[in-house]
């Protein structure tokens, strides 16, 4: 993919040229061509591994935080939707901004490999994207999809490509009856196996001891037996990130249970905007977010018993 | 003590602020304004202390309706707790309604000190309606509570 | 583990009539760290708490629950036992059993079963606690007055007799505030001028008294004892320590088109200024926008004439920072806008007036000589009518809907003073009712209506319509339940009052809350009126509600006392239930500072080892002396990080287990 018609490569050789940074966040080819995950890249001669296409779905925002604090200048490649994140944390002083060269680079979605081999196709060998269309080379010979049908689920409503409505699901699930909701998450949250993904990815959780870590918390007790109280998890993560979540999908795109946790996220921003004015968290890096700020005529708690949707 | 629960027995945690709503309930102590016994009052400085965690760590471990009671808009002895709250516990109740926990089972309300009369009719009024829900399902860890008992 | 005792009290019958003492007693022997567990009729005597006293020391206890009343009735009674038998007094918890408990509930297994729930919550707490030491900081021995009205006057007056320095800090160029403006005060009727300049001249010759004039609050850090104030010094452009006060330049002043503030608009002054003849400092002031050498450059005049050379163009704001043990607001009143009240032509007409405009005309030394003079022809009237109630009491939403209190009396006194100099004047009054309740107040206001024949008529004035020069007054008279409409010369609004515009900006800046209507909130209506829910600021006059110049006089003393009682400590003890910062948790993300209401909270850069090596990481710090302990910065923080001692985390969790098992 390209950023200024250049391609990304390049830019990143660029900045070694250069001496723009001692380092470049990035990401490099994993085992196989749709596993790309975050590396560091210290010389010219390592970018040989990195690459930049449809598979770069990783918010590398988060890795700043250790690495930004490292020794000497570091680059990092941002897609739209990460620049969020990045300013996020750069608000919260979780990264010395000083030591950071920011790289704003284009994307127009990212693929999920499930999606295509659900789509029937098997024996894929590569991918690659040409404009809307994706070109599929198989053991069985070339097969072609739209790039639409196979996108990250954090790609279908990306607030900076389509505009579609992010908050269409969120939206379906407001107007579920109350026991339909809850048999809804009870479904979706008894997948959950608590293997802490979608906190570990999240660009908000980077605490220096997280709260589920932490014994004295009083919350770290792990769920024992009714698998409902997982949702325990999820609610105390989802109010942890309020109003700070940028809403980057991480959480969804690593939960191993495809459970929509991003939606939960997407309820507590769509609730923020509705109630408090629009907010972006991470737009900026120095406003103050809606949970940390009061007007005098806010609505009052029973808005949620007044307002419409299923009971 | 054990108590036979066959008819339904309701737990309410009740969040008070110390300079208002506690003493709110004090006054409808010293005017004998009956609430219900199920009703269990903790003393916070500000409603603005009531960590969203303290009322899913009530519901978890069984209760079946918790409010949290503050000084009127204005009125905030730190003159700002109450607005901060008012703002997390909107998003938890709808947060909550999200998932399919009965909205009725939270509720924010503000009482004075001079509210005695008040703060009894919002707990009777509180208590009924946790009464027509029954009992709190969805949310309570039924672990904790079957082995904590004693 | 702790070695906790359980004191269940009787309250006589309160509790023991409907609590099984027997029952809570016997309960908590069982509850975890509990050793001890007693009951006694009244826990709070003296011999209630020698029990106490014993069983601590002879049970070896670290803490100690009382199930009795309210613990805003009793803890610190308790605190102070525990702490005579040497124990830390917050390892107290008190069990709520009596207005919580004993006096809602007739059932006595239902009261009886809730006590011990109450009670095993407070000792599930008490496991939690840990000893805390009150902090001490230092008291500044200085005092601030925001306004010079005769409220600030007052308070600083007193406060200086009792040997403090005290500054005061005045918007405008002159002391004296409102109280300076009006002509004869009620219901002695002396003059206000009389008895305020002593007064006036007595605070600039005190030692212990620094005006400030012309000059604002800019910032305020800090907190009781210790406050840091910046006040910003207008630029006077005249050198007020060289300036003799002669008032050459204003006579020579060539711009003289600016409206006289003090005079309510009513003629003009100079653009260089001394506000009145007894203004102190008496020290001119340059309006720039309405002075020549401003506006064009040229002019300079007064620069020209002044014998003593303390004209000073190019003088600049100047930035004065000075520390404060304590703040005393006295802001003060205005009367409203009337522009939602176009019903009195007020814009209308000229011979409408408002009553603080009457009082300039009707003063000596006002913009008629003291002659009342109709302003749109300088006639003598003949008919006046006042109206009452103008934005008082109003429930339409275009006024206030409070009492101004005040206006009542003035409008006795106006009346009064009219047909006592001009007898040929027909005084009619419009009121809703006549509010008198104050020393002599009645007498004033039935001499007026009695003894010098003033019309009052109880109704309100719907509509006031200048026709022919004459202003046609239509009113409705509900004791004769009939429509009047009077032919008057002039009308008199008694325009309700509110507080200064400066009350919103100081009390933001000082943490102080202002209620609806901008009037600054007591710590209690009751029983602390002259204080400020925030520790170290006090309330005078008119900025807290309406009063008259005797209370707000009665209430600037006695702020004073309550800032000499605070002065003349010389260490403050604080709340020890503060938040406090684990600065290996925290994230260094600012949260908790953007909620904090005191501005308690500061972020340092420290250094940490971390396995082994050297990390510089950003933590919170709470300023001890700073928090007040409302918690807010505990929920915001992501990693708990931050928690209030006395009421952690763990403590209110454990609180919520032991209601929920």
């Amino acid at each position: 993919m390209q950023t200024n018609n250049r391609p990304v490569k390049e830019i990143a050789q660029e900045i070694f040229a250069e001496n723009q940074a001692e380092r470049i966040l990035g990401w490099k080819r994993g085992e196989f061509f749709y596993d790309n995950s975050p590396a560091v890249f210290s010389a010219a001669d390592e970018l040989q591994e990195f690459v930049y296409d449809a598979f770069c779905g990783s918010n590398l925002s988060k890795f700043l935080v250790k690495e930004a604090a490292k020794e000497g200048r570091i680059a990092v490649l941002l897609k739209p939707c990460d620049r969020y994140s990045f300013n996020q944390l750069v608000k919260e002083h979780r990264i010395d901004k000083e030591n950071v060269l920011p790289i704003e680079i284009d994307c127009d979605g990212m693929v999920d490999i499930d999606k295509v081999r659900a789509l029937g196709i098997k024996g894929i060998k590569s991918i690659s994207a040409d404009g809307d269309q994706l070109t599929i080379e198989t053991v069985y010979g070339q097969k072609n999809c739209s790039k639409e049908d196979v996108l990250l689920l954090k790609c279908q409503t990306c607030k900076d490509r389509t505009g579609g409505d992010r908050f269409a699901l969120v939206r379906e699930i407001e107007e579920m009856s109350s026991v339909e909701r809850y048999e809804f998450w009870r479904s979706e949250l008894s997948k959950c196996i608590r293997c802490n993904a979608c906190r570990n990815v999240c660009p908000a959780c980077t605490c220096e001891k997280c709260v589920f870590d932490n014994d004295k918390s009083g919350i770290a007790n792990k769920a024992n037996s009714d698998s409902f109280e997982e949702s325990l998890y999820h609610m105390i993560r989802a109010f942890h990130v309020a109003g700070r979540c940028t809403d980057c999908g991480e959480c969804s795109r690593v939960c191993p249970q495809g459970i929509p946790l991003h939606l939960i996220n997407r309820k507590v921003i769509k609730d923020l905007n509705e109630f408090y004015g629009e907010y972006q968290a991470g737009a900026d890096d120095s406003s103050v977010g809606p949970l940390t700020s009061y007007e005098l005529d806010d609505v009052e708690p029973d808005i949620v018993m007044n307002r419409g949707g299923g009971r | 003590m054990s108590i036979e629960k066959k008819e339904f027995k309701p737990l309410i945690v009740a969040f008070c602020c110390n300079w208002c709503s506690y003493a709110g309930a004090d006054l409808a102590g010293t005017s004998r304004l009956a609430y219900p016994a199920e009703i269990k009052i903790i003393r916070v400085p500000c409603s603005c202390r009531v960590n969203p965690m303290f009322v899913l760590r009530a519901f978890q471990r069984g209760a079946d309706g918790v409010i949290i009671a503050g000084c009127h808009p204005g009125d905030c002895h730190y003159t700002s707790g109450n607005y901060f709250a008012r703002r997390r516990m909107t998003m938890l109740f709808s947060m909550l309604d999200f998932f399919g926990i009965e909205r009725e089972r939270t509720r924010v309300d503000w009482v004075s000190a001079a509210e005695g009369v008040k703060f009894s009719t919002v707990m009777n009024d509180f208590s009924k309606k946790i009464h027509e829900l029954g009992e709190n399902r969805r949310l309570g860890d039924l672990r904790c509570k079957q082995t904590i008992d004693r | 583990m702790q070695r906790i005792g359980v004191f269940v009290c009787w309250c006589g019958t309160n509790i023991a009539a409907t609590v099984d003492i027997d029952t809570v007693v016997e309960a908590m022997k069982r509850e975890p760290g509990v050793v001890h567990s007693s009951d006694y009729q009244y826990m709070c005597s003296e011999a209630g708490q020698s029990r106490i006293r014993n069983a601590i020391k002879e049970h070896n206890l670290t803490g100690i629950v009382v199930c009795a009343c309210s613990p805003r009735m009793h803890e610190t009674t308790f605190r102070k036992a525990a702490k005579a038998a040497g124990l830390n007094e917050f390892m107290v918890e008190i069990a709520n059993i009596r207005e919580h408990c004993a006096w809602i509930h007739k059932d006595r297994t239902e009261a009886t079963e809730k006590a011990v729930v109450l009670a095993r919550t407070a000792v599930a707490k008490l496991n939690l606690n840990k000893p805390l030491t009150p902090g001490t900081s230092d008291v500044v021995k200085r005092a601030l007055v925001i306004g010079g009205g005769i409220a600030g006057i007052q308070s600083a007056l007193d406060i200086a007799e009792a040997g403090y320095q005290v500054d005061i800090v005045e918007k405008e160029p002159t002391i004296g505030g409102k109280m300076a403006q009006l002509d004869k005060t009620f219901p002695t009727l002396d003059c206000a001028a009389c008895i305020l300049t002593p007064k006036m001249v007595e605070a600039a010759q005190h030692d212990n008294i620094n005006l400030i004039t012309y000059s604002e609050v800019d910032s305020v850090s800090g907190f009781v004892g210790n406050f840091t104030v910046k006040i910003r010094k207008k630029a006077r452009s005249v050198k007020a320590d060289i300036c003799s006060g002669c008032g050459i330049c204003t006579e020579k002043c060539p711009s003289k088109k600016a409206k006289s503030e003090f005079n309510m608009g009513l003629n003009n002054r100079s653009a260089i200024y001394i506000p009145f003849a007894q203004a102190i400092p008496n020290v001119p002031v340059i309006d720039r926008d309405q002075c020549i050498k401003f506006k064009t450059g040229k002019c300079g005049l007064c620069a020209k004439v002044c014998p003593a050379d303390a004209i000073d163009f190019s003088q600049q704001d100047e930035i004065i920072e000075q520390k404060y043990g304590a703040v005393v607001l006295a802001t003060g009143f205005k009367p409203i806008k009337l522009d939602n009240f176009d019903e009195y032509s007020y814009a209308a007409s000229q011979d409408v007036i408002t009553s603080l405009e009457l009082e300039r005309i009707m003063n000596a030394a006002g913009p008629t000589g003291g002659k009342l003079l109709r302003p749109s022809d300088k006639k003598h009237p003949h008919t006046m009518v006042f109206v009452q109630c103008v934005g008082s009491r109003d429930t339409t939403g275009c006024g206030k809907t409070y009492c101004s209190k005040i206006c009542c009396m003035y409008t006795a006194k106006h009346a009064m003073l009219i047909r006592e100099k001009y007898p040929d004047i027909d005084v009619h009054v419009f009121y809703i009712d006549v509010r008198t309740p104050g020393k002599n107040f009645d007498e004033f206001y039935r001499r007026a209506a009695e003894d010098y024949g003033v019309n009052y008529i109880k109704g309100m004035v719907g509509k006031v319509a200048p026709t022919n020069g004459k202003l046609m007054v239509q009113g409705s008279d509900l004791i004769a339940d009939r429509q009047v409409i009077i032919e008057a010369d002039m009308v008199v609004l008694a325009t309700a009052i509110e507080p200064d515009q400066t009350a919103k900006s100081l009390a933001t800046m000082l943490t102080a809350s202002i209620d609806t209507n901008n009037f600054f909130t007591e710590a209690h209506p009751k029983l602390r009126p002259v204080e400020s829910p925030t520790a170290g600021v006090f309330l005078s006059g008119v900025c807290q509600g309406p009063k008259d110049i005797p209370e707000t006089v009665a209430q600037a003393s006695a702020a004073a006392v309550k800032v000499v009682g605070l002065l003349s400590k010389d260490k403050l003890v604080s709340n020890p239930c503060v938040a406090g910062s684990n600065e290996l948790l925290c994230n260094g993300c600012s949260n908790c500072q953007h909620v904090c209401p005191y501005g308690a909270i500061d972020y340092v850069e420290k250094e940490f080892r971390i396995n082994g090596k050297i990390k510089i990481r950003r933590v919170a710090q709470v300023n001890e002396a700073v928090c007040q302990g409302c918690g807010a910065c505990t929920v915001v923080c992501p990693s708990g990080a931050m928690d209030l001692k006395g009421f952690t985390n763990q403590q209110i969790m454990a609180e919520v287990d032991a209601i929920c098992r």
